[in-house]
């Protein structure tokens, strides 16, 4: 069974996000890049079953630029098989980003999908389910727990008020939550191997699909921010406080 | 322009999070018709039919509808959706999951997790944990929009609506629920709480979350929440996890204790209308966003705090 895993180069969790002074985007220069931190654990799961003995192969790939090819070492030195980047210079959007990953996974006859369940960019967690529907499969999304055996999928996902447990047969698609596991820290050999593993390039208008933007972005703003209030003595104050002044107890 | 909103239920009642979608739909046209997809839950349509500027609920009643697997509602939605020029789902673990795999065999581009509308397509929303808001324009004819439901105030419920039973579809069978384990609660919904007691690492253990956090909520009627790390630590259970990841939150009154304030925790309660921070570590982020900060230890703090609300002081 091979498994597909979709990783996206996105600016670091621990970077402080700025605007372009133009406020035309985010700014991205000079700005540390990594691999999405929910496609890291996708990655981790994927191997994880191939250790098991539950996959033969994880196929780590990314749709972009040539800078993506980072992001897809990075998934190659936490143990992918190996690497498959869709080339392009458009502004992809998930449709077209899931668009994109049908047509790999078809070409690589995946049985199982596993992806993160959004991109700490743009935050819009689409990709994944778009794809199980574009592909006819079935999905767990925010997955807490996976077991796979015999053609079963059986995934826990997390849920508004609790905790549900999924069935579907393969082929499906698995989206990842945080807690699903702990991805391994890639090892100094691990990463020097990675660099040698296979990376195919395949341009994204040989795989015949529309990947035209179909929103625009008309504006982007930083929310207003919140100002510190001030600092209470005790708690005899903050309850005064509380009572008398914002009057919510 | 007719707008379909999706219900959020569980079969037997409504749950708040529809209330704030319909008054997001409410922005877009006056046509508003509200999807129940369920086993029986005539209850639940019932209750729909209440909401104010709703013109028409739809029941999906049958066995299939029962679990609300994504798969299964998806397909009852793409059924009628040629008649709607928006679909809007509260952006929860439900909507999330459905509505791009609508859009995606309609062949729309889906919009998540709006905050505001400027027109009938052009949204608000939040991106990089809430640090940045972008406003876009969709160039698709039919609309799939997951809404935040703390960005609207709840429709009220004087309404009358007619309801109307249509066709469940068939079971399209490709996934199953076998489990499913609900943290049942007294205490008010996380995601609608009026008050939100909330704890982090600095509480150390699960028994000191519950023996601190527990008797303070019951004093207020509050919900309870964690930070990320409470909630990794096994502090509590996931669903109470406040911030980008998890539930978004913005009560009348948010009680941070023991959180350090990650901005991914920033993102999912900032916008509470009074933040109170209790930390003994006074340069601690959640400072920089609270009304007001009290730099204490928290094993005194909070219990003076419900023995002072406990004595009415």
């Amino acid at each position: 069974m091979k498994i597909l895993v979709p990783v996206k180069r996105v600016i670091d969790p621990n970077v402080k996000v700025r605007l372009k002074n133009d406020g035309s985007g985010v700014d991205l220069d000079n700005v540390k890049m990594s691999i999405n931190p929910f496609d890291e654990i996708a990655v981790e799961e994927a191997v994880r079953l191939k250790e098991a003995g539950e996959a033969s192969e994880v196929i780590a790939v990314s749709c972009g630029g040539h800078v993506c090819q980072e992001t897809l070492r990075s998934a190659l030195a936490l143990g992918a098989d190996r690497a498959i980047q869709v080339e392009t210079d458009c502004d992809l959007q998930p449709l077209a980003v899931a668009k994109l990953l049908k047509a790999v996974v078809i070409s690589e006859s995946a049985s199982l999908v596993i992806c993160g369940k959004q991109a700490i960019d743009d935050d819009a967690g689409q990709v994944g389910q778009m794809l199980a529907a574009l592909l006819g499969w079935p999905q767990a999304t925010f997955a807490s727990n996976v077991a796979i055996s015999e053609g079963l999928a059986k995934v826990m996902r997390e849920i508004d008020d609790g905790v549900e447990t999924l069935e579907m047969r393969l082929p499906a698609l698995i989206t990842t939550d945080l807690r699903l596991n702990e991805p391994r820290y890639a090892s100094l050999p691990n990463i020097m191997k990675a660099k040698k593993k296979p990376l195919e390039v395949v341009a994204a208008a040989d795989l015949g699909v529309d990947i035209s933007p179909r929103l625009t972005v008309l504006k982007v703003t930083e929310p207003a921010t919140r100002k510190a209030g001030i600092l209470v003595e005790d708690v005899t104050q903050l309850l005064d406080k509380l009572k008398n002044e914002a009057k919510v107890i | 322009m007719t707008i379909l909103v999706i219900a959020e239920h569980d079969n037997a009642s409504l749950k708040a999070s529809t209330f704030n979608t319909v008054a997001a739909a409410i922005n877009l046209g006056s046509d508003i018709h509200v999807l129940v997809a369920g086993s029986d839950c005539a209850s639940v349509a019932t209750a729909a039919a209440r909401l104010d500027g709703v013109q028409k609920v739809l029941i999906a009643d049958a066995p299939h509808h029962e679990a609300q697997l994504a798969e299964n509602l998806t397909a009852l939605v793409v059924s009628i959706a040629s008649d709607y020029s928006h679909i809007l789902a509260p952006a929860s673990s439900l909507g999330k999951s459905a509505l791009p795999r609508v859009a995606a065999l309609l062949d729309v581009a889906p919009i998540s997790e709006i905050v505001g509308i400027e027109s009938p397509d052009t949204f608000i929303r939040p991106t990089y944990a809430g640090n940045v808001l972008v406003t876009v324009r969709s160039a698709d004819v039919l609309k799939v929009i997951t809404v935040r439901a703390t960005a609207f105030n709840a429709v009220d419920t004087s309404g009358s609506a007619a309801i109307e039973a249509i066709s469940a579809g068939t079971d399209v069978g490709l996934s199953s629920l076998i489990g499913r384990e609900l943290n049942k609660s007294e205490r008010p919904e996380l995601g609608g709480a009026k008050v939100v007691v909330s704890g982090g690492r600095g509480l150390g253990s699960s028994e000191d979350y519950q023996r601190l956090l527990e008797p303070l909520a019951d004093q207020l009627g509050a919900a309870l929440g964690a930070s990320r790390a409470a909630v990794d630590a096994g502090y509590a259970p996931n669903d109470c996890q406040v911030g980008q990841t998890g539930k978004i939150v913005a009560p009348q009154l948010y009680i941070a204790i023991g959180v350090s304030g990650a901005i991914q925790h920033l993102a999912g309660m900032k916008d509470s209308k009074v933040i109170v921070a209790i930390n003994k570590d006074s340069e601690a982020p959640i400072f920089q966003v609270a009304d007001y900060g009290l730099v204490a230890d928290l094993f005194d703090a909070v219990p003076m705090l419900t023995d002072a609300l406990h004595s009415g002081n």
